[in-house]
């Protein structure tokens, strides 16, 4: 059984920060703390010039990486040092195409593979564009999350059928971002879903309440939190570790409530 | 070619919110296209409001004093809004609201593009918000003026560079919050598919009008189309017609701002490396990690550090040829073809100038050279006086 498959044996709290915000030093320590806190899967969010799929919080998040000297090879390093104390947690990178594609999709899914990483999710590489890394992805066994969206409809069949790890349900039509409602009928999409994959639901976009986490944990397989935890660190910098624990330890009852 | 390809350009990389409506888009597009209801309409706007067919105008003067090739100018400056913008908006605002679309986004760099957009949507009744670096918003405030008398919002973009890149990514980010009502009415010959073919099919009446007018005026073709280059879409407009015709040589001219050896840069072909960013894979200014550069150059229209994937593809086959010119060369072509000829041109047009400057002497009198005069330089005045040391503001 996969890591990943392991990590949605019950109820999962995705939790997604930015490396390097606001050091890679701590973005070591605060992936540790989300794990102990309850966390099932770690996103790592590659930073990036310019995210044109996220909100403000995580846009200034990446903006504060790359200011303080993110790039790829710290990032890999990050993976590898989580990767020796965290054995059995899932790592999946988030990150646009560009940087993928400047480093060539052989070396990157090489180096995803020698650091222990388990999966990649691609925002601006839709289904029709997964032929530009799915060949060195599968050769070195690195699974491609997809993304369905509010408007993907007859899409969804197609996007499942190839959906590996597991399945990024986005919440809502636009960015990143806490939202307080959430209007997607979500359990319609995920059962579509269930149709023609047998791959876990994780529920993103706007999540960040434990009682938004136990209601789309009923729904689908789990939820993914991002921009409330880098909201966190963006609040108390190099003293985030505690209250991102408590957070992890809070969301992850949350969603074995919905068991 | 692969559809939407150009090469090994092209694409649709974007988020998968945006895939079903692109794809619609793509489907009312080749519905319209060969619409006869719609193509009269449009040739109707394009007659009567836009002004078009655009003059191709002798510019005498130039060529005595240039000594060699006659040089015509296409005037896209004389279209209504002032800019060869107007081409692409009125077909795409007419198509948005046929496909029963209430709204319409656009990003702008020099602000024309956004002008235009708010123009055909004052016209047309839709509603409009444009987005615009902050940056920009300033270097070009008399633009945020006129888009708002038009009955535009205009958001001043703070992110990044805050520039016409970011002016791009935050216009992708509002369609993708919203795309029932909205459609994103991208200016340039850049972006996803079936954009670049859009864009660039409105805007190829250029050419189509200027190989008429050339062959009518010359009785033969030009020796060579000459055009400026940002996301490239008055170039691909000026080309278009020509691509077909070998002899015609082709010349796309970049923003090297301060240089091609310095930072301070936005020549894409000249500098940059294959990537996919906005939606497209063509040339970046980016760095070794696939960054994408903070670019520069003196006029906002052509401070992008993209180019549309049809140029990538005309690049790499030969059959065009890309020229970097500086922000002094421009400046000095603004102001040589304002004394000369008596026509204040945009400053991204200037660039095109710039280079027609350089290469005229090496032809023939018998040969002729057309330069897309893509738009007007009212907008780009205070900036050439404070280039020049004169503190004036708009």
């Amino acid at each position: 059984m996969s890591r990943i498959e392991s990590a949605f044996k019950e109820k999962a709290f995705v939790a997604f920060l930015t490396a390097g915000d606001p050091s890679m030093e701590k973005s070591e320590e605060y992936i540790g703390r989300l794990i102990d806190g309850g966390a099932d899967v770690i996103e790592i969010g590659i930073p990036f010039s310019d995210p044109i799929a996220e909100g403000p919080v995580i846009q200034s998040a990446n903006v504060r990486a790359l200011r303080n000297g993110a790039n790829l090879s710290k990032v890999f390093e990050l993976v590898k040092n989580v990767r020796k104390k965290y054995k059995e947690t899932p790592i999946v990178f988030l990150t646009y195409i560009n940087p993928v594609y400047k480093y060539g999709a052989e070396n990157f899914f090489k180096k995803c593979s020698e650091i222990g990483a388990d999966g990649i999710i691609v925002p601006d590489m839709p289904f029709e564009e997964r032929g530009e890394i799915s060949e060195a992805a599968e050769k070195y066994g690195i699974d491609i999350v997809p993304l369905i969206a509010p408007t993907s409809e007859d899409r969804i069949k197609l996007i499942s059928q190839v959906a590996q790890g597991y399945i990024y349900i986005v919440s809502s039509m636009g960015v990143t971002g806490m939202r307080s409602e959430i209007k997607t009928d979500i359990a319609s999409i995920v059962e579509t879903v269930r149709k023609y994959s047998d791959k876990p639901t994780a529920v993103g976009f706007g999540i960040n309440k434990p009682e938004q986490a136990t209601k789309y944990s009923a729904i689908a397989d789990g939820v993914i939190v991002g921009s409330a935890i880098v909201k966190i660190i963006e609040r108390l910098g190099e003293n985030a570790g505690d209250e991102l624990y408590n957070y992890a330890k809070e969301m992850k009852e949350a969603c074995l409530k919905a068991e | 070619m692969e559809k939407g390809r150009y090469g090994v350009h092209g694409g649709q990389y974007i988020p998968e919110t945006l895939m079903n409506e692109i794809h619609k888009l793509e489907e009312a597009y080749e519905f319209y296209k060969n619409d006869k209801a719609f193509n009269e309409e449009l040739d109707k706007l394009n007659r009567e409001y836009a002004g078009r067919p655009s003059l191709l105008y002798y510019a005498e003067k130039m060529t005595k004093d240039l000594g060699g090739a006659k040089i015509y100018l296409k005037r896209e400056d004389l279209n209504h809004t002032g800019s060869h913008k107007i081409n692409n908006v009125l077909g795409q605002v007419l198509m948005a609201k046929k496909m029963g679309k209430t709204r319409v986004i656009a990003e702008t760099g020099a602000g024309q593009h956004g002008v235009a957009t708010a123009t055909a949507a004052a016209l047309m009744g839709m509603e409009c918000e444009i987005f615009m670096g902050k940056e920009d918003t300033e270097r070009q405030a008399l633009n945020v003026y006129r888009m708002e008398l038009l009955g535009s919002k205009v958001h001043a973009v703070e992110t990044g560079t805050m520039t016409l890149k970011d002016a791009v990514n935050e216009a992708m980010r509002e369609w993708v919050s919203r795309v029932d009502d909205t459609h994103y009415v991208l200016g340039s010959v850049m972006g996803p598919h079936p954009f670049p073919m859009i864009v660039r099919d409105f805007q190829s009446v250029i050419s189509r009008e200027a190989r008429a007018q050339i062959l009518e005026y010359e009785g033969k073709l030009p020796a060579a189309v000459v055009a400026c280059v940002g996301g490239g879409s008055n170039a691909m407009g000026a080309f278009y017609n020509f691509i077909p015709d070998e002899g015609v040589k082709l010349i796309g001219c970049e923003a090297a701002g301060r240089g091609i050896d310095t930072k301070d840069t936005a020549a894409t072909l000249a500098t940059g490396t294959l990537g996919i960013f906005h939606g497209m894979k063509s040339y970046f200014c980016q760095n070794d990690e696939g960054q994408i550069a903070p670019v520069y150059s003196i006029s906002a229209g052509l401070d992008y550090p993209g180019v549309g994937p049809e140029h990538a593809y005309l690049h790499d086959t030969g059959r065009a040829e890309y020229v970097p010119i500086t922000d002094e060369e421009a400046v000095s072509a603004f102001e040589y073809i304002a004394r000369t000829e008596g026509i204040i041109c945009a400053i991204e047009s200037a660039h095109a100038v710039a280079h027609v400057m350089k290469i005229a002497k090496n032809y023939s009198k018998d040969d002729s050279i057309i330069v897309c005069l893509s738009g007007r330089g009212d907008k780009d005045v205070a900036a050439i006086a404070r280039y020049r040391g004169v503190n004036i503001y708009e």
